[in-house]
């Protein structure tokens, strides 16, 4: 949250903290992102990690992955996108409620990675806007929670729309709280 | 294995005197009964491999490999099939686990099994109307539809020829440095042979 967001002095205010609605829903969302683990190849093993006790992502209110997308707020897509599995991902990303999220984790999600081949989509971003792009190869489960506290900054800083990237375009997608 | 069994029963069965395991050639219209007798005369139970190949410079295009293994004589054999006019009788009804292998190699080079109980392809979805291991096709793709009309109307994406960048890379052979583990002779290939 950006401090001017966030005004509190216990001698002044006593119980009492004063802010804006939206600083409010957007610090709310920011930390109880749930991810939808659309795991796709090897990255999903790293993003397995980024769960479990040795990173915890359950530190950034993340750690409840849901599995059905009317449950879940960001998607993030971990590994190769196949054409034939390109349908799924876009038919989960549609079931999923606004306001919602998409990360791009790793080379494969994000470009099509070292796979120049018939069978792979060359990015996600062909076919669902991303927000966040994470590189690597799989990416660590550092790189992960880095990507997802940028994800967090991003949604902190919401002001009724949200700025992502839609084949090759920034798209502008207005956000109704 | 007993040798001579197969090729007096099957005299269409040629020996190419493989180097690891006992290899044979094996006209197509007598694969199942070949593949029947091994299994029920000598043993040969399990079907560890099949996969579809294609086969340059010879006048049939694809072939099947189909490799067996004796779980009680621990032996192995190869059996090469040529595809007349890309058709192969299916062996899935001697082995259930070539169900998905032959439609693998239906998939990939568009090898024709017949009597196959679920002829679908496997890979690619099933409209894709290309065998993308074929030697004419290019691995970057060729444009088609994208596999969803719906998810189509509302990206405008297309399956599109992957952008190769002046790829495939492949290594030019020699260390790249000291510490590489690669092979010190990189020099031959399929085409070229070892120096």
């Amino acid at each position: 949250m950006v401090k001017s967001d966030f005004g509190y002095n216990s001698k002044v205010e006593g119980e009492v903290i004063v802010t804006r609605a939206d600083a409010v829903v957007n610090w709310v969302r920011s930390n109880s992102v749930w991810p939808m683990p659309m795991g796709l190849a090897c990255c999903a093993i790293e993003l397995m990690a980024a769960g479990g006790s040795r990173f915890d992502i359950s530190r950034f209110g993340m750690e409840v992955m849901r599995f059905s997308p009317r449950q879940a707020d960001c998607m993030i897509v971990a590994g190769t996108v196949t054409y034939k599995m390109a349908e799924v991902v876009r038919r989960i990303y549609d079931q999923m409620a606004e306001p919602k999220w998409v990360v791009a984790m790793g080379a494969c999600a994000s470009t099509g990675g070292m796979y120049r081949s018939y069978a792979t989509l060359q990015g996600v971003d062909n076919i669902v806007p991303v927000d966040i792009y994470i590189s690597g190869c799989p990416p660590r489960p550092e790189a992960l929670l880095d990507g997802m506290m940028l994800l967090q900054e991003k949604i902190r800083n919401e002001g009724g729309s949200l700025r992502r990237t839609f084949r090759g375009r920034t798209v502008e997608t207005k956000i109704v709280s | 294995m007993d040798a001579a069994a197969l090729t007096s029963r099957f005299p269409a069965t040629q020996d190419l005197a493989g180097k690891d395991m006992p290899t044979y050639r094996v006209a197509g219209s007598d694969l199942l009964a070949v593949v029947s007798a091994l299994r029920d005369e000598q043993g040969f139970d399990l079907l560890a491999d099949l996969c579809g190949l294609e086969l340059q410079g010879r006048p049939v295009r694809f072939g099947v490999v189909i490799h067996l293994l004796s779980t009680t004589h621990k032996e192995y054999v190869r059996l090469h099939v040529d595809a007349a006019n890309d058709r192969v009788p299916s062996v899935s009804s001697l082995h259930p686990g070539a169900n998905w292998h032959e439609r693998e190699a239906f998939d990939m080079f568009g090898i024709v099994f017949e009597g196959h109980p679920d002829p679908r392809r496997i890979l690619m979805w099933d409209a894709y109307p290309y065998h993308p291991l074929r030697k004419d096709f290019p691995l970057a793709g060729i444009e088609v539809p994208f596999p969803a009309a719906d998810v189509a109307e509302v990206t405008g994406q297309k399956v599109e020829p992957a952008p190769m960048m002046g790829g495939p890379f492949v290594s030019h052979g020699g260390k790249l440095s000291e510490g590489e583990p690669s092979a010190l002779d990189q020099s031959w290939t399929e085409e070229k042979p070892k120096a």
